[in-house]
């Protein structure tokens, strides 16, 4: 159950998804939540649906894994499908009514939109921290934020803090399972009885998992400063970023692609 | 008539994912109620996966868990009585203690099981006895032990709800041979006195040799070898072949062997070994007189 959750998971590869620059990653990452959001049509979203899919095929990452991956946010999309169908309005006769809600069609057409706009969010920015590893998406992150140390940022501290969160987040969650698994094994109940009773059945829990968190941490710290981290100042790369031809020519055709999206704005006409 | 039954149990891990592994391989054996039985197997031969389906953590995806010749899964509402009755004690348990003193942490599992104030009372006190927590441990912090201590705490912890069959993880795992030696005497101790069923799980061939009965030789998520201790170790240099450390006293024999001394390699403990070489030399003596 805990196991099931794969944000942040890095699945290794040598795929040409994996092997992009991942400064290049993350600004066409960001782009994507751009263009997905300014693509107000139908063949808009189904070319970045498209385009999702055909990443995950070059990175050769499973679609169950996607699957699953979407599985934590269907209450979101429930949420997000009844809120939207009850309360917009359109012109015209409904075409349901029960009590005082009323169902138009464009309610229809917009959840239809919203879902898929969900969907295609998360599993495109899932794709970053699938096919990046965490070591090079805060290095990405650190060069491509590397202007704002001069405005006192701590630029290098937020990606090394980034870095340590992001590679403990599975650790944790083993923890978890495991400390749950223990607890069981005496009895605890952790699934039944009254909200008071569930919120009280998590300090066996919480306890040991805070009590591990900063006993990592510590040992964590203790072992960077034996190595004599002492923060970003005059740090050196053993492996420096370079942007080579394939990332330039991936660079292009990433960009085309956006281009294309964001243009059938101005052919198709726009459903929202 | 046996306390756990083990039957045709497979177990496989993310099936259908380019990570899927096998980690159990049809499994079959039986523990009679108040043996000592060593489980020892590699790491990754699917120990751990094992004891985690003995009280319904991991539901069997084949094959069935007979407690008492009853599936533990027929009813699924009474798996917690499984839990109770089947007492797990974890890799690392000292890492599951969360409560204010040491006292209110062993009575968890008590507490749980709906006893009586008298009757938690009186278990946390006999867990405290057999584990050598003392009283002024008890009213402390569990925070405030050493790795030792704790690890004996928690282990106090599951004692206390009286399992029938109290099923240990590595106990010894990160300890010190004067730990080891005295965790592993407070469980024999504790399976001597109560007549209780202990299930032992270790890659130490030395401390399963010590304490158990039987032993469960596993390997790649398959029974290789389930028989009692002796015969286990007659075959010792299979054993060893598949890696697995044989206790350094078997290893003198199957060398004595190896030199042309006629003599047994089934010697697994000291007193055996001694008693062994004894009855070696009044033959030779015999032999010399005769």
């Amino acid at each position: 159950m805990l196991k099931d959750i794969t944000i942040g998971q890095y699945f290794p590869g040598e795929s040409r998804v994996h092997e992009l620059d991942a400064r290049i990653k993350i600004v066409a990452i960001v782009a994507y939540i751009v263009v997905l959001f300014m693509s107000t049509n139908v063949p808009g979203l189904a070319l970045c649906g498209a385009l999702v899919l055909a990443v995950y095929k070059m990175a050769n990452i499973p679609l169950k894994l996607l699957k699953k991956s979407l599985k934590p946010i269907a209450p979101l999309i429930v949420f997000t499908v009844v809120l939207n169908l009850f309360f917009i309005s359109g012109e015209g006769d409904p075409l349901l009514t029960f009590w005082k809600l009323k169902i138009y069609k464009e309610g229809i057409v917009f959840c239809c939109v919203m879902v898929c706009r969900i969907l295609f969010l998360i599993s495109g920015t899932s794709l970053l921290t699938y096919t990046t590893s965490t070591l090079a998406l805060t290095d990405g992150l650190e060069s491509l934020l590397k202007p704002l140390n001069k405005i006192h940022f701590p630029v290098h501290e937020m990606s090394m803090m980034m870095t340590i969160a992001l590679r403990f987040i599975p650790t944790l969650i083993e923890e978890t399972d495991k400390i749950m698994s223990a607890q069981k094994s005496r009895g605890a109940m952790l699934d039944s009885g009254s909200f008071k009773d569930k919120i009280k059945a998590m300090v066996p829990i919480l306890v040991p998992l805070f009590i591990s968190a900063f006993r990592r941490a510590e040992e964590l710290a203790t072992a960077m400063e034996c190595r004599c981290y002492r923060g970003g100042e005059g740090r050196t790369r053993l492996k420096r970023m370079t942007i080579t031809k394939k990332d330039i020519s991936s660079t292009i055709i990433i960009s085309l692609i956006y281009v294309c999206i964001f243009s059938l704005r101005f052919v198709f006409p726009q459903v929202i | 008539m046996s306390v756990l039954k083990i039957e045709n149990l497979s177990y496989v891990y993310n099936p259908g994912m380019p990570s899927e592994t096998k980690a159990l391989d049809n499994i079959n054996f039986e523990i009679d109620e108040g043996t000592f039985v060593g489980v020892i197997g590699h790491t990754g031969s699917g120990k751990s996966t094992l004891i985690s389906h003995l009280n319904g953590l991991t539901k069997p995806q084949t094959g069935r868990i007979l407690l008492d010749g009853k599936d533990i899964w027929k009813d699924y509402e009474n798996i917690r009585d499984v839990r109770f009755s089947v007492g797990l004690v974890f890799q690392y348990p000292e890492y599951q203690l969360f409560e204010e003193t040491c006292y209110r942490d062993i009575a968890f599992g008590p507490k749980n099981m709906g006893l009586s104030e008298e009757e938690i009372d009186k278990r946390v006190k006999m867990a405290a006895k057999f584990c050598g927590v003392t009283d002024e441990m008890l009213a402390g912090s569990p925070f405030d032990l050493s790795g030792g201590q704790k690890r004996r705490a928690a282990i106090a912890g599951i004692i206390a709800m009286m399992p029938r069959v109290l099923v240990l993880d590595e106990p010894c795992a990160g300890l010190d041979p004067e730990g080891r030696e005295l965790i592993l005497s407070q469980v024999k101790r504790y399976h001597d006195e109560t007549g209780g069923t202990v299930i032992l799980v270790s890659h130490s061939m030395e401390d399963i040799a010590n304490y158990a009965d039987k032993v469960v030789v596993m390997q790649n998520g398959a029974v290789y070898k389930y028989a009692p201790t002796e015969e286990i170790f007659r075959d010792a240099e299979t054993l060893a072949k598949m890696g697995l450390g044989i206790p350094d006293v078997t290893k003198v024999f199957i060398k004595l062997r190896e030199m042309g001394v006629d003599i047994g390699t089934d010697v697994y403990t000291i007193p055996y070994a001694v008693k062994t070489l004894l009855k070696y030399k009044a033959k030779k003596e015999a032999e010399k007189n005769a």
